[in-house]
């Protein structure tokens, strides 16, 4: 028997889906505008956010009501709790898209260009492929889709690794020569590890989709 | 002492105005110094523990406790829709037609289905078949029933189950065209399935009818109440919309309540 409150169940779950796919769009943005060197795109990500953490205190908001004067149980308690969950780190992803953004606009006002030796976009790939998998997941309820988001993140990490490595001896040389290469290598290492948060975010999407599905904690 | 609510919810017009209410059982005083205004069109419900006058003060608004000898106001008043219903000269079987009462257990007349909800107007002087049969179909569906007794209406209502038999009560209420519908505990003999859907029937009356609901089950007052009104020892503690008592009360007591740390 479907109760009149479901429908207030059911708004906060499509409000978590406009959250989410706000924070991909921000992202893949932020991320276009370092790739492409792109100072507008980069600008416009960078005021993007507020609609995200403002969906965020809606989503807190409308869960404590809902635990408050609804008493749900079994899979609505479920679903409850992953949008507490998944609503922060949906936030942190629109919050790590500000970061990118706003360092890729300060070395391309100074710089005029990005200079890439590193694997920046392949990682960004991956990252928005598993957060969009991860969307499409709770949308769908797919628990496959989910599981096999899991496994991808291993990826991002390494590469990361790669980009710290390549960068940080860059680096090395770069702090005997000149500050401003220097700071446009270490602005490059905060932005390969926002991607690499990104997709940390995507895989505990996927992780709380798992939860939702089964009602047990996956475990990787 | 709360008489007023702040609450977030649209402005509404009060059906009924109670002010500085003293009511008394012989020399038991059971109701202090009560004030409140009841919105038209919302479901308000009275929480708090036994004896605390919550049911008493249902029972004012269409002078139930007249039935009870030694009960009487000992001041202040109950105005519905700007009438003193306690004034010499109102007719108290004209204010009941206007404020129905559902009760705690289900009580259909040992009658078909039908003739429970024919009852009221039949006593009117309306006899006409056509119009019975017009207003009995009408309750049913407004009572979510009439699926499920439109085959049997000359059946025994006593032949029901408890949860169809408290909606025929609620279906005979309306019968008679009240704008105020009063319930007093209307599920606690109930199951969860039968508590859903009388639940799910408040919440579908509250577009044509202003409801005033006692609960001792304070998640139904949570679930199907726009106000929500706290009682302790014959004294209003605090009324405001549903969303702040059981979220973020003003009053400790009231806190205390809602959290189970009463006591």
């Amino acid at each position: 028997m479907q109760r009149y409150f479901h429908e207030e169940l059911e708004q906060i779950r499509s409000k978590l889906i406009r959250m989410s796919e706000k924070a991909r769009e921000v992202g893949q943005l932020a991320l276009e505008g370092f790739v492409e060197c792109d100072l507008k795109k980069a600008e416009r990500a960078l005021v993007m956010d507020d609609e995200i953490d403002a969906l965020e205190v809606e989503i807190d908001r409308d869960a404590v009501r809902y635990i408050t004067l609804r008493g749900p149980v079994s899979s609505d308690v479920r679903l409850i709790l992953v949008a507490i969950k998944a609503s922060h780190d949906i936030e942190r992803v629109g919050d790590e898209a500000h970061s990118i953004a706003k360092r890729t606009s300060s070395i391309l006002r100074r710089e005029g260009k990005v200079f890439q030796p590193v694997a920046i976009a392949e990682m960004g790939e991956i990252a928005f492929s598993m957060l969009g998998d991860a969307i499409t997941a709770f949308i769908e309820g797919d628990l496959e889709l989910a599981r096999s988001i899991v496994h991808r993140d291993s990826e991002v990490n390494r590469l990361n690794r790669e980009n710290y490595k390549t960068l940080s001896s860059e680096l090395d040389g770069d702090l005997d020569n000149e500050l401003g290469e220097a700071s446009t290598q270490i602005k490059i290492i905060f932005i390969s590890k926002s991607i690499e948060r990104i997709a940390d975010h995507a895989k505990n999407l996927a992780e709380e989709v798992i939860y939702l599905q089964t009602g047990d904690y996956y475990n990787s | 002492m709360v008489t007023k609510t702040n609450s977030s919810l649209k402005e509404c017009t009060p059906i009924i105005e109670v002010s500085e209410l003293d009511f008394a059982y012989g020399s038991t005083q059971a109701l202090f110094n009560v004030s409140m205004d009841i919105y038209e069109k919302q479901v308000t419900a009275f929480i708090g523990p036994s004896g605390c006058g919550k049911s008493t003060f249902l029972r004012c608004f269409n002078r139930m406790n007249d039935l009870i000898e030694v009960a009487h106001t000992k001041g202040g008043n109950i105005k519905i829709n700007g009438v003193d219903i306690n004034k010499p000269d109102v007719d108290v079987i004209e204010l009941r037609k206007h404020v129905g009462m559902v009760f705690q257990k289900s009580n259909p007349f040992p009658k078909s289905i039908y003739d429970n909800i024919a009852y009221g107007l039949r006593i009117q002087g309306i006899k006409k078949k056509e119009i019975l049969d017009q207003v009995v179909e009408e309750c049913l569906r407004s009572a979510a029933l009439w699926d499920e007794v439109k085959d049997r209406l000359q059946e025994s209502a006593l032949g029901m189950s408890g949860g169809q038999q408290q909606r025929l009560c609620i279906a005979r209420a309306l019968a008679v065209k009240p704008r105020i519908l009063l319930m007093d505990e209307p599920c606690s003999a109930l199951d969860p399935v039968a508590t859903a859907k009388v639940e799910e029937l408040i919440h579908e009356l509250k577009k044509n009818y202003t409801i005033v609901i006692v609960t001792h089950n304070m998640q139904q007052a949570a679930r199907v109440s726009d106000r929500t009104a706290f009682f302790y020892l014959g004294k209003l503690i605090e009324y405001d919309a549903t969303d702040t008592i059981f979220m973020n009360p003003n009053n400790e007591q009231t806190e205390a309540y809602v959290s189970g740390r009463f006591g």
